[in-house]
């Protein structure tokens, strides 16, 4: 393990490093929150729950790389003075869990005191961090409303860091003097090598793609960050740098091939993301299925002309009413379908027509 | 003041858009949209009592938070 100087957070902060779940929170900030009230009681929750479909490189870089995740558990440990490690790893990942279990009984014993295991269900919300801290404690893993915020009160009532693994990673190379510089980006749909990929911090999409062997097809739109990103056009997706400036979410990149239906495509990923809501809040439960019944209609030339003007209508209204951002996020990615494929919804019952000529 | 929905308290009962609105409608599917801005005193009797009637108390008064 490398030693640490007096101002590791301060070395975080100026390494301008933000969380690689999603969020793309400030890490030292959040940090400095659980330092100034750890008293030696901090909870380190180690975030390899992957809950998004499209996503692998939690899991690969669990499974490949395990003692760099574990460095960065156990800096985090020491930094903030933490009582327990939990590593909730998602029920699914089973190679990721017996990687980094057979990584922990290579570690210290003093160091394996700490570590306790916890499966994540295979939820969309459950490596959300309130979702991780309610299953850890009460073992439902859905949002709830803050506060108390985890740094306040999280596991055990206690200051908690819920970390994901990959920006745990990036600690354990920050203590070993370097920068965070890569990121882990995952490639999906109409790719030639569809998977993990590390490429450096403002590699374009269009650079990205081509170290992924290439199209296999030409892209009608790409969705930049998952299912909770968005769809752009694929000649302003090249262009765009792959920074954490750029939406990328959890890393994502997928791209839909010229031949698919984008209509029949949002439509199947809106009534996973309505059958993902935790059903607490009404305007998720009800209005997310709304919002992919809809969509469905369309999708299946059996709506009553209205749903296109409903659609647009539920996109204002829907977002910021949960306890958690899964409609909101539901909504970002329905929006941006909206616009990048407004013809597309519009004259989507010549599609079917159109196929069978 | 500004009024603030617990959405997991919520269970769209309604009695606070028949109370109050001027500033809360319902959406499609029975729940409050609420509007985000500074209550105007004139309508903080009527609030109060939205807040009051609530029946799974999902509905409170907050002060507003003063932007720096």
């Amino acid at each position: 393990m490398p030693q640490l100087g007096v101002d590791f957070i301060g070395a975080i902060e100026r390494s301008g490093l933000v969380g690689r779940g999603g969020a793309g929170f400030p890490v030292g900030t959040k940090w400095r929150a659980v330092a100034q009230r750890s008293g030696g009681r901090a909870v380190i929750v180690v975030n390899g729950a992957e809950g998004e479909p499209r996503s692998q490189k939690d899991r690969l870089l669990m499974t490949t790389r395990p003692h760099l995740v574990l460095d960065g558990a156990f800096i985090a440990a020491r930094v903030l003075r933490a009582r327990r490690v939990i590593l909730y790893i998602g029920e699914r990942h089973e190679k990721a869990r017996h990687a980094m279990l057979r990584a922990l009984h290579e570690r210290t014993e003093p160091e394996r005191g700490l570590v306790t295991l916890a499966a994540a269900p295979g939820r969309y919300v459950a490596g959300a961090e309130t979702a991780a801290i309610h299953f850890l404690n009460e073992g439902i893993a859905t949002p709830t409303t803050a506060p108390p915020l985890p740094f306040e009160q999280g596991v055990d009532r206690a200051p908690t860091l819920v970390q994901n693994v990959e920006t745990l990673a990036h600690i354990a190379l920050i203590a070993r003097g370097g920068r965070p510089t890569s990121t882990l980006i995952t490639l999906a749909g109409g790719v030639a090598r569809p998977g993990v990929l590390e490429v450096e911090l403002g590699t374009s999409i269009g650079d990205a793609v081509r170290q992924g062997g290439g199209v296999t097809e030409q892209p009608k739109a790409v969705l930049v960050g998952g299912y909770f990103g968005s769809w752009m056009e694929p000649a302003e997706a090249w262009k765009l740098p792959l920074d954490h400036r750029a939406r990328l979410g959890c890393g994502v990149i997928g791209l839909l091939p010229a031949s698919a239906c984008p209509v029949c495509e949002t439509a199947g990923i809106m009534r996973y993301l309505a059958a993902e809501s935790s059903a607490q809040c009404g305007p998720c439960f009800f209005g997310l299925r709304a919002l992919a019944d809809a969509c469905t209609r369309i999708a299946d030339n059996r709506s009553d002309g209205r749903d296109l003007s409903r659609l647009n209508r539920w996109v204002d209204e829907v977002p910021g009413r949960g306890a958690c951002r899964h409609p909101d996020g539901a909504v970002m990615f329905l929006s941006s379908a909206l616009r990048v494929f407004a013809s597309d919804f519009a004259n989507h019952g010549s599609h079917d027509l159109r196929r069978a000529a | 003041m500004r009024l603030v929905v617990d959405p997991i308290k919520c269970d769209g009962r309604g009695l606070c858009a028949g109370l109050l609105p001027e500033l809360i409608r319902l959406d499609d599917w029975g729940y409050p949209i609420v509007n985000p801005e500074p209550l105007p005193a004139h309508l903080l009797p009527h609030a109060r009592r939205a807040v009051e009637d609530c029946p799974v108390l999902a509905i409170a008064l907050r002060r507003s938070q003063v932007k720096k």
